[in-house]
């Protein structure tokens, strides 16, 4: 009977193992240069949106705190994952259309992960989703004519930033990093990131945003994990 | 069938038809210059109204303009059918009422090829639904110069001209290349990758921009933009490096046809009109496509450049067809023996193959 139980013991710790070892791996990302002005949005074009706000709206292409932190910046592990499938996580997020713009502004999922896309807007919009030509992943435009309007979506292949758009608002964009794995992380307003529960190993770290890096990779960082780790980023401007 | 004899109120209707094909294609370029292509998702469908039903409160943003355009389009439809089939009714000359015929066909075509791009989600469909609409002007534009009393009465007795200068060949070797710089044109516009080049006559400062990866790069970050347009790829830039090329040897081809109508003809002939409103026009095409890069492109300015650009094409091809009824090759004007008479579109029998006569 002791002998079974100091069995079941050892068994129990060697499947806990892995999640003691998980790591945090944080950081922060930086922009140096100096980001053109963001341009006002004139949403005259449907009066339901400019009642919705009573302050002029900006474009959110650069969202830099005043330390240089650079918000809306994806940051995940982009080599050097042993495991290969990850079970699709069961939360689903939502991209909210409220005030006639994308909320949030980037957001990321990781593949076959259902998440929501929701109207909270008294007006109608289009919800289009523009993944890369000859991605896998499939473009769609659908109606949300009604308040509270929800769809499900998923997307089964990895991508970093799928564009969505409403045709409407021509001024409405926002972008969905898809990835295969839950390592992952969305800057927030002071640019740092937490990516949680990453196993020992080495990894290549990659820091995209949208607007700087357009069609091309972001910026790289090697990493160590063992235990907790830092990684900062500097995104510059030419 | 009626005998031969012009009908007055027919031509009217053609050349209202041929308005309102003008008014259409006004009307589709407001739907790409403001990106509201699919603003409307489905079709033929409004948001599951039904077209005519769909409510005028729910027409905002993308939508007013998706809207009115399938709206006027649907008036073109009907205006067409009701044009071919007076034609076919009332018109002597079978080589017309099959035009008519082709306008009809061509304008279902139209709808579907538009409806299909948005269901189908393809640019390419909306570059050629651009392309056919111009054609589709220009087939109406002839419809209306057919069927009026110039062409039918007056044209006939106008004696031919010698063709010194080459005018015919100039003006439809410029015509075609007019209809080459509006795909040039639609391709860009249906790339939805906004301004590639902000700057003009310079690209990007320079005489001939870089096309290479960090060049491009650059554009991309260095671009101001409040919409969703697609990134600028090298291509892009090369399209629209071609586009200015295109305008260059255009004005150079409708200047050329001035010029040799009014070196070539008697003052005062109506080819001479003809060229110097196609100048004209070119011109102001010219202004336009300037004045849409300036703006960084303004909608309304690049509509504009779309709507005058149709009206460069159809005065083009109204030109060219004009031109091989009033002209003849110089050999004939030399040789009186080898008179030979080619009377296809002037009167009432099908279209003939020259007949010689001693």
């Amino acid at each position: 009977m002791r002998r079974h139980h100091v069995l079941l013991s050892a068994i129990g710790l060697a499947a806990c193992l892995p999640a003691l070892s998980a790591a945090d791996l944080t950081g922060k990302v930086v922009l140096k240069g100096t980001p053109k002005a963001e341009l006002t949005i004139d949403m005259s074009a449907d009066p339901k949106c400019g009642a919705l706000h009573d302050k002029p709206v900006t474009t959110r292409h650069y969202v830099v705190d005043k330390d240089g932190g650079l918000a809306n910046v994806l940051v995940f592990i982009k080599s050097g994952l042993a495991e290969k499938n990850f079970a699709a996580p069961s939360g689903t997020p939502v991209l909210d259309q409220v005030g006639c713009e994308y909320s949030p502004y980037v957001m990321g999922v990781q593949t076959h992960q259902k998440f929501k896309i929701k109207n909270s807007d008294p007006t109608l919009h289009n919800v289009h989703a523009t993944p890369k030509p000859g991605s896998e992943n499939k473009e769609f435009n659908m109606a949300q004519p009604v308040k509270d309007m929800t769809t499900e979506k998923s997307f089964p292949s990895p991508e970093t930033a799928v564009r969505f758009k409403c045709d409407v608002h021509p001024w409405m964009f926002a972008y969905v990093g898809v990835f295969d794995h839950p390592f992952y992380a969305v800057t927030g307003k002071d640019g740092t990131f937490k990516i949680s529960g990453l196993p020992k190993g080495k990894y290549t770290v990659e820091a995209y945003h949208v607007k700087t890096h357009g069609a091309n990779p972001g910026v790289t960082q090697e990493i160590t994990v063992d235990g907790d780790a830092k990684a900062d980023f500097t995104i510059e401007l030419k | 069938m009626s005998p031969a004899r012009h009908h007055p109120w027919l031509h009217r209707f053609a050349v209202l038809t041929a308005a309102a094909a003008w008014v259409v294609i006004c009307f589709g370029g407001l739907v790409t210059s403001h990106g509201a292509g699919l603003a409307v998702p489905d079709w033929p469908n409004t948001y599951g109204y039904n077209l005519f039903f769909f409510p005028i409160s729910k027409w905002v943003g993308g939508i007013f303009y998706e809207h009115t355009h399938r709206l006027v389009a649907s008036g073109v439809g009907l205006l067409t059918t009701v044009l071919a089939i007076w034609l076919w009714r009332a018109e002597s000359r079978a080589w017309l009422r099959w035009l008519g015929v082709a306008a009809f066909v061509g304008v279902v075509l139209q709808g579907v090829i538009g409806g299909l791009r948005v269901i189908l989600l393809r640019d390419h469909l909306g570059v050629f639904h651009g392309a056919l609409a111009q054609l589709f002007f220009v087939l109406v534009c002839g419809i209306a110069l057919f069927t009026s009393r110039w062409w039918r009465e007056q044209l006939p007795q106008t004696q031919k001209v010698e063709d010194r200068g080459g005018l015919r060949r100039l003006a439809l070797l410029t015509t075609l290349l007019v209809f080459g710089q509006l795909l040039l044109g639609a391709t860009m516009r249906h790339r939805h990758a906004g301004l590639a080049i902000p700057d003009f006559p310079a690209a990007y400062g320079r005489l001939w921009p870089g096309i290479d990866a960090a060049s491009v790069a650059r554009y991309n970050q260095q671009r101001e933009e409040s919409t969703a347009v697609n990134p600028i790829a090298g291509f892009d830039v090369v399209l629209q490096m071609a586009h200015r090329l295109g305008a260059c040897f255009i004005a150079l081809g409708v200047g050329l046809c001035s010029r040799v109508a009014r070196h070539g003809l008697a003052p005062g002939h109506s080819l001479i009109r003809a060229s110097s409103a196609w100048l004209v026009l070119v011109v102001l095409q010219f202004s336009l496509g300037a004045a849409t890069v300036w703006t960084g492109k303004s909608a309304d300015l690049a509509t504009a450049h779309v709507a005058v650009g149709s009206l460069v094409l159809a005065l083009g091809g109204l030109l060219t067809v004009s031109g091989f009824q009033l002209l003849q090759p110089p050999a004939i004007a030399r040789n009186p023996t080898l008179s030979c008479e080619l009377t296809p579109f002037r009167s009432d029998s099908p279209p003939a193959a020259a007949s010689h006569r001693a």
